[in-house]
Formats: structure tokens, sequence, C-alpha cells
């Protein structure tokens, strides 16, 4: 058998002996609808056995009004014989003699007076037709007569009289008509000659009782591979979820636990435990999103006091801000601008014998934005800290070059920054293959003591660092703008990669 | 983080703008942003007001390249006096002020002095708030000055860039600058001012100079600079950031003696002194520097080292700690030198149980084809109201229409659905995140429970109930459900789900009325579960 034969679904094989035929004979012949047949034939087509000319014409046809029409007559021949009668009449009285719409009298009137045959004068239609104009046909009678005709092989008249006519309701309308030539190759007497030959039927699709008579030597119809099917899709985690997971590892590998905490927080915790002085800009309103009416309850006094001696005065030898600091400030409720503020929590909860120690959070943190394509009111971040007696600077530097390798930055380089609660501070650019620069990505440093004081009750060395995740997201699924990030468009949610 | 530009020739004059010299220009922390034919845009970070004027940079960059600079003196003058009121005690109370001569001044120079006092008053200033300052022509002054306060309606003068007298309380209303900063002095009864010795008013801080005595041209050869607020301190580095600035543009600095409940020098370009210990610096950094080498690092940036102290810089105002002298060590040794290393601490990490558990939902629901979508926690008043929350807990001053936390999950899924109505259908969605309610027993007031909202659309309450009992028994769990009424969604179609009698979510088809109002046109179900009650019966505390 050939093996060509082997690969016809039983639709093809079904219209094979018919494909010298039009496509009318092919339907009729077969006993296939016309969907099938065309299928049957687009996949010989695709098997080289035949080739298809599909030539496309339009053909104008009677509409529902215009099928009416020819087997009555049209509005303005209903007018005018009723005008041969009576000679002129009102135009308010009209439709109670004869019956015509509204939309029908309209055109009536429009169609005789573009012929001449009426006249309108004082509200009253009078007739004008010679009396020879009476009996003629008018073309738009001939021209329905004529239909359907090939749009291409409109006469000039023809043209004329159709493009009057598409103008009023349903009277005509333009059906696409395709053509099919189907050119057979030698191919389909070979597969004729296999259909004759074969007693033996291909095995379609495989049953329980397939399974259960099958036979050594069963044959089974091949299938078309190659040809395109239709998607699918299944669920699927957030690209953001898969990427918070995927720092999460970077974490855990790194031997760092997991702190979590509350959106809502303090501005004492998320400001002034670290050591933020209450008329630092962040803090204004327009910055930072403030819940109406809401004030918090601070911690236990002590760090409070201490807190508030790092701010007016300082601790440690520190010469702090200088000013007076208010508890009614700290007790403002802040949708978190950071996730440092868990990073503060965690370190007041710290006993001597749980260091040293390594911590990290990831969240989301606000700011009140206008939204744009670059700037959201949330965003994730990631956050990291070891408190130890013996950290130090090169350490910070060492940790940093690990995190940000796993993250899939190989180079990477340092420098000098500033953050409020940290010193020294840095900064951490990475280089951007693609893009072939540095990208800015992230701050890290050592907790100042006015940081460390109040909260350990020691100034510990404490290294942090952290960085939006956002913005590698993006860069990662090719996202250009970040509103996309977050709104679960599902068309474009369903296609995303989960590796990127 | 603030932005100068700085003329490309003067920082030409010292450095190479190539590719080292732009590594360099980082690791000093001032990295350049971008280079036009004539100037360099540098990025400042908000520690250091004492680059934001040409002459600073230029100053702090020799020295950090090795440079010798000039030194700064100030000549006497026992009769420039500005005698303080106590009348500003309750408003503004202090000042500090300074006297400079020999000034040649330019276009560019000019440019220069106005970009540095705005660039001031923006930062360190914290636009006003904090301290504001005033440039005057000297010749138009006669000593001595009064720093006062009168109430509004006494205070009368031609404030800078206006052609006609105005009241304090006019300037307030109808110039520009009285409307910007206007609010400043909106709970004092009396507005401070400078008035000189002709009873002439300088200036009505922090708003507006008066145009007679406070317009400075290039023919201005002598100028009296004054700044006032609420903090010594601050306003004493602020000063010395002006006059070494003016300084360097060739400018002499002469003494001014504020009379305030003590008689004090003004400027005073003090070294201040401050402990510094070099096994502190070795602690911090792990680096062992000779004490020659602590030295040359603490001249690059400015300072003086004398026997185990530090003698700060005048114009620098970021240093609190020795802290801040180490970090500065480290700039001048090079961030690029030290050598990163990893410790060996062993530390045993531990992941979130919460946040485990979460994970393990969201397996199972992708289990069931559902795909995870991820929504802002706020929501907006229009949708609040379409679905009759009550007790919204609100932001202040949002600058998008999204102002209220959201109460629940299913108003984001809502959204989402309704933004997703030309997407093929059946969509099954899910969302796990945090709501928030009222709760006074909570810290701040708000309680954060994190719940997880299922849809399916189209969907029934047949095919809702399924899901949640096949969720609940995978955690090896019970569920069972109890009618109730909730808002949204068909009566007799809406159960609560309940675990060991517990209440732990819900499940319902949503009403009609409900879909047309978010104009969705499919039928959806809906199941919610409180994952922090489901996570406390499985893990009891």
């Amino acid at each position: 058998m050939d093996s060509l034969y082997e690969t016809l679904s039983p639709i093809e094989i079904k219209i094979l002996p018919y494909l010298s035929h039009p496509l009318s004979k092919i339907i009729e012949k077969s006993g296939l609808d016309e969907v099938s047949v065309m299928r049957a034939l687009k996949f010989l087509e695709n098997k080289s056995v035949i080739s298809l000319e599909i030539k496309k014409n339009v053909k104008i046809e009677l509409g529902v009004n215009g099928v009416q029409y020819k087997k009555t007559e049209l509005p303005e021949r209903t007018l005018l014989s009723f005008l041969e009668k009576k000679k002129s009449i009102g135009l308010s009285e009209v439709q109670k003699h004869i019956k015509l719409s509204d939309n029908e009298l309209k055109s009536a009137i429009g169609a005789l007076r573009r012929k001449d045959l009426i006249l309108i004068e004082k509200e009253k239609i009078i007739l004008n037709a010679k009396k020879e104009e009476l009996s003629k046909k008018f073309p738009e009678e001939i021209f329905i007569e004529q239909l359907p005709l090939d749009k291409e092989k409109l006469t000039q008249e023809q043209k004329y009289i159709a493009e009057i006519l598409e103008k009023r309701k349903d009277i005509i309308e333009y059906v696409e008509d395709k053509e099919i030539t189907i050119k057979t190759t030698e191919k389909v007497a070979i597969l004729l000659k296999n259909k004759d030959n074969s007693n033996e039927k291909l095995i379609e699709n495989v049953t329980p009782e397939i399974i259960r008579e099958n036979q050594r030597n069963s044959r089974f119809r091949k299938y078309d591979l190659i040809a395109p099917v239709p998607k699918i899709w299944g669920g699927k985690k957030h690209s953001v979820q898969i990427e918070i997971e995927r720092a999460k590892k970077i974490w855990l590998e790194l031997g760092f636990s997991e702190i979590t905490g509350k959106l809502i927080d303090s501005s004492f915790w998320i400001f002034d435990a670290l050591f933020t002085a209450q008329n630092h800009p962040v803090r204004e309103m327009q910055d930072t999103f403030y819940i109406k009416q809401m004030h918090a309850s601070l911690p236990k006094e002590k760090i409070v006091n201490d807190v508030k001696k790092a701010h007016e005065q300082g601790v440690q030898d520190s010469k702090g801000w200088g000013y007076s600091w208010s508890p009614e400030e700290a007790k403002k409720v802040v949708l978190r601008t950071h996730t440092t503020s868990l990073s503060a929590r965690a370190l007041s909860e710290l006993k001597s014998s749980d260091l040293p120690i390594k911590l990290f959070a990831i969240g989301k943190a606000f700011r009140n934005e206008t939204i744009d394509w670059s700037h959201g009111i949330e965003f994730f971040q990631t956050e990291g800290i070891v408190a130890d007696e013996n950290a130090n600077f090169p350490q910070l530097l060492g940790f940093l070059r690990e995190f940000y390798k796993k993250m899939g930055f190989n180079k990477i380089r340092f420098r000098p920054s500033f953050f409020p609660y940290t010193e020294p501070s840095v900064e951490i650019d990475v280089f951007h293959e693609g893009k072939q620069k540095w990208l800015e990505l992230g701050g890290a440093g050592m907790f100042r003591p006015e940081v460390t004081f109040p909260l350990l009750g020691k100034s510990t060395p404490v290294l942090a660092w952290g960085q939006g995740l956002d913005r590698i997201i993006m860069d990662k699924y090719k996202i250009q703008d970040l509103r996309e990030l977050y709104a679960n468009d599902l068309k474009k949610m369903r296609n995303y990669p989960v590796i990127a | 983080m603030a932005k100068i530009l700085i003329p490309k020739e003067s920082i030409e004059s010292l450095i190479k703008l190539d590719e080292k010299g732009l590594d360099k220009l980082a690791l000093f922390g001032t990295p350049v942003e971008n280079i036009t034919n004539s100037e360099v845009e540098l990025e400042i970070s908000a520690n250091r007001p004492d680059l934001l004027s040409t002459q600073g940079l230029i100053r702090s960059l020799s020295l950090y390249l090795g440079k010798n600079i000039k030194k700064y003196s100030i000549k006497k003058s026992a009769t420039s006096r500005i005698i303080v009121d106590k009348s500003v005690k309750s408003s503004r109370p202090y000042t500090r002020c300074a006297i400079i001569k020999d000034l040649k001044l330019n276009d560019t120079l000019m440019k220069q002095i106005v970009l540095l006092q705005e660039k001031l008053h923006n930062s360190i200033g914290k636009n006003r708030k904090q301290l504001a300052i005033g440039i005057y022509p000297l010749e138009k002054i006669k000593f001595p000055i009064t720093y006062t306060a009168k109430a509004p309606k006494e205070i009368s003068f031609q404030p800078l860039g206006s052609n006609k007298q105005m009241n304090a309380l006019q300037i307030i209303e109808k110039h520009p600058s009285g409307k910007e900063y206007g609010h400043l002095l909106s709970k004092e009864s009396k507005y401070p001012i400078f008035i000189d010795a002709n009873k002439s008013i300088l200036s009505m801080p922090p708003i507006i100079n008066s145009e007679q005595t406070g317009r400075v041209t290039t023919s201005t050869k002598e100028l009296f600079v004054e700044c006032s607020g609420n903090n010594p301190y601050l306003l004493e580095k602020t000063i010395n950031i002006i006059v070494t600035a003016l300084a360097d543009m060739g400018g002499t600095i002469h003494e001014t003696i504020i009379e305030d409940e003590k008689k004090e020098s003004s400027p005073k370009l003090e070294w201040e002194k401050m402990k510094f210990d070099p096994d502190y610096l070795e602690k911090i950094t792990g680096i062992n520097l000779k004490e020659s080498e602590i030295q040359k690092c603490l001249e690059k940036m400015g300072h003086i080292y004398k026997n185990k102290s530090v003698l700060v810089a005048p114009w620098r105002t970021d240093i609190l700690h020795q802290i801040d002298i180490v970090e500065d060590i480290m700039i001048a040794h090079g961030y690029d030198k030290i050598i990163p290393i990893l410790p060996k601490i062993s530390t045993i990490a531990q992941e979130d149980e919460l946040e485990k558990f979460k994970e393990t939902l969201i397996e199972l629901l992708i289990g069931q084809s559902a795909s995870q979508i991820m929504t802002p926690h706020l929501i907006t008043a229009e949708e609040a109201k379409k679905m009759k929350v009550s007790h919204t807990i609100s932001v202040e001053s949002s600058k998008s229409e999204f102002t209220i936390l959201r109460p629940n999950l299913l108003i984001p899924m809502l959204r989402t659905l309704a933004h997703n109505t030309d997407t093929e259908y059946p969509q099954k969605i899910f969302e796990l995140g945090k709501v928030f309610t009222r709760d006074d027993s909570e810290e701040c007031g708000i309680r954060e429970d994190e719940f997880l909202c299922f849809a399916l659309t189209p969907g029934n309450v047949t095919e809702a109930k399924q899901l949640a009992e096949y969720t609940i028994r995978m955690l090896n769990l019970q569920s069972s459900l109890k009618e109730r009424k909730e808002e949204g969604f068909i009566d007799g179609r809406t159960a609560t789900l309940l675990v060991n009698e517990q209440e732990i979510g819900h499940i319902g088809e949503m009403h009609p009325n409900t879909l047309n109002d978010w104009r969705l046109k499919m039928p959806l179900s809906i199941v919610t579960i409180n994952i922090n009650s489901l996570f406390n019966l499985i893990y009891p505390k």
C-alpha cells in the first residue's frame, strides 16, 4: 500500500473518485456536506494530490423586498398606476388609497420625480407623464427581471441602476460567490488504485474495541501531524508570583529566614525607627498614603524613648537630627512605603542569643503616585538583613555579589549612595547585557547606630539590602508598560511563558 | 535625589570625561546623568547639600582628586549687627548671617547664586519649612538690622517682582511666592521680618525679599546674606555652604554679629571636632588602615585628622556620628578597592509557614486549571458604592482614583472579569491577597486577613461547591454548608462554608443584577475562603 494513501482521512477517501467533477457534484455524489468536502479538498491540496484554484466573484441577487416586488410590482409602479386614474392627490392622502409604507412612498415619489413623471406642488402629487410613458417598463423593472448578474459583467447602464437600487431597502444584495476549479495530479490515479485494491480498512480512532481486537499487523491511518491544531491553555501562576517564588528560593539557598508582616503600619515603624526625620520629604502626603482618621498605638516605652532620643539628641555619640520629635507624627498610619519596616520590627524582637541571624522579606510597598507606564502605586520589594557582631562592610558586598549572581547578574559594581538609615550606604549597579549599560538596581548598607541601638539595645552591625522586583520582572517578560504587569489581561496571561 | 548642571570646562579642568573619569565620579558618589555640549549633569544625594553649587562640587572633587584648595578666612567687623527680637521665638526663632565683599558678578555667576539658593531651599530647607535664605545688595542696607515679628497688617513693603506696596496679607494672597509658601505662616499671628536701621523691610521670610533692598544685579559687589529657621545648627551649616561658594567665586567673607540671648559671631566656619576611633573603622570595614592612610583619606574628603579625632569640614551637614566618617574614609579609599568576602556564619533558613500554606493552595487551584491574578489593594469609590460597601477605610489625598482599602477580593475579581469580557470563555481565575477591616483591637486600628477568591464563569453554585469541597478535602478536612443571604448573590444559591462548625468562607452564584452592574454577560460562581482561619484550623497555635 502506498504510504500516501495511509495518510488519507475517511472524507478524503470518500471524495477521491469524484475529483474530476465540479464541487456541487462532489457534494451530491459523496453524500458529504459542503464544509466536509471543502476540508477534504484542502487536506488533499496540502498533500499535493490536487491543486485548487479559487475564483471569487460578486453576484447581484434579489433582496427580501426585491423578491416581493418582482412577484407584484415596484412601489413607484403602484403609485403611477394610481395617478393614471386620479391625476393628482394630496401628499397626506396617498396612503389612504394605496398600501405603501412611509419608506416605500418616499422612494416611489423620489423615483418618479427623478424620471420627471410627477410634480409636487402645494403638498400635492400631480401626474406629469405622457400616455406612452405610462405603459413603458422602468429600467429598474427590467434590471430586477435580469437578476442574478455578475457584478464584474454589468453594462454601464446596469451599473447605474444597481447604484440607485442598492440605496433602497433590501431590493438587491451582493453575494460573494466562490468558483472552485480542481486540478488533479497523477497521484489521484495511484490513490484510486490503492483504494480499489485495499479491502483492509485503516484504523482511525483507537477505541477499547480496537485494543481488544488488536492484531499484530493492524494498520493505522497516518495522521497529518504538521497541520495546525486548536490552542489549549491551562491554569497558571501569575508571572509576579513565579518571580517572587524564585527570589524567595534565592534567599533560602543563602540561608535566610522569612519574615512577614502588615501592609499597614505606624509611621513609627516605617520612618521613625529607621531614623527618618519627621520633616523628611518622604513623609509628605504627596508621596505617601496615610490612612484617614487612624492613629496607631506605639510600642513599649523604652523603644519609643530611645527612638525619640536618637532623633532629638542622638544616641551612642551621635548628634541626632536636633529637632523636637513628636509622638503624634509617629502614630500616623501608613500603607508601608518599604518592607524595611518588617526588618525594624524583627530587630526589635531579637534576643542576644538569636544572633547571628539572617532574615529576608518579600512584599508589597506603596507610593502615592500618578499612575502611568512607568509609575504604579504598588510594587514588590525584597530585602534582607544580617545581624552579627562580626558583620562588616566587605561582607555586605560579599552577600550582595552572591545575591545578584543568583538573580542572574554576573557583572555588578558598587558605588556610594545615601539612605537615612544606613551608613556606609551603597548603590548596586548591574550590567545589562541586552542594553549594554549599567542599571541602578538596588540599595544597601549597614544600619546606622541610631537605628540599631534603640531596636537592639546595642549597636550590633546589621547589613541590609533591598530592591524592587517589578522592574526585573518587566525586563524579563519584555513588558514595556508597568500597568500591564497587574492588568490581569487573561488573553496575554494565557500566553506568557513560565520561563522567560 | 537632586541633579545639578556644572559647566563642562569646570569639570574637565579636573578630570577627563572618558569611561575611567565617569567611573571615578560615580565612585565619588556623584554619578553623571547626562553630558551636553556645554554642561555635565550630576546626581547629588540628599545628604550632601554642600555639593549643590558648581563651586561646592568643584571644591570637594578637587580635594578627592588630591588637589589643594584655598583656605577661607573671615574679616572681623563689630558694626554689622543683627538684633534678634523675642517676638520671632514662636515662629522661626533663629538666624545666621554673613557679609561678602569684593565680588565681580556676571550673568553666569548670578544664575549660579540663584540656583544654589533654590536648591538649598528645596533640600536642606525642606521647601523653606526648615530654613529660608535671603541675599541682598549690601549698599541698600543700614545696620543694625532687626529680626522681629509683627502682625501681618502692620507689615507693608513692595515685594520683589511687584510694582506696588502691599501688606503681608495681600502678599500671601496675591504674590506668586506668597501663594506658594504662605501656608508656612498660616498658624502664626505674627510674621517674621528683617528690618534695617532705616526702618525699611528687607524681607518677610520664608516668603519674599523686598524690591527695594532685595534685588541683586551684576553690578552688585557686596552682599548681605541671611538664613532664618528653627534649627541653629543647620542654619550655621547653610551659611557656611553659601559663603564658601561665594568665596570660591572670588568674594571675601566678613563677619556679622548676631545679638540673640547672647552675642555670637557669624559665620563661624567652624571645624567641628569629632571623636574618631581607628579600631571602630576596622570593625566596620574589616580593613586595617595605617594612621597616615586614614589621614590622607580624610583630607581627600575635606576633613582634618588630629590625634584620634577628626575636624569636620565646615560645609558638611551630614556628619552626625563617626560612622559617617567611616563612610567618607571608604569613599576616599574607593568602594572598588574593597574585596567582597562571604562570612562563614551557619544559619538555617526557615520559610514562613503561612506563606508555604498559600503556595499549597495555589498549587491546588492550578491543578483545577485556574489561573492566578494579582490586583491592587486599593479600590475606587465608585466600586465601593456599586457593591454597597459601608465603613470604608480611605487613604488621604490619593493622586489616582484608587482611594479605598479593599474590603474583599470580590470587587477586584469583578473588575478583572469585566476587563476580560472579550477573552474566550470559560474563565477560571483566582486571587490570594489581603483584605482590610476596621478593628480597634489592632495596633493600627485595621485588621488584615489573607483571603482566597475563586471565580468560574460560566459557572453555577454546584461547581462552586465542588471546588470548595475539593479544596477542603485535599487539606484533610471536611466542610459543610449553611444557607445564607449575601449582597450581590442569588438567594438560595449562597451559603457559608464551614469547617469544624467554624465559618471559613462562602460560596455563591452571582445575581444577574450585579452581573449587569459590572457589564458581565456570563453566569458566575464564586468561592471565598479566609486563609488565616483555615490555616489556624490546620496548625492550631
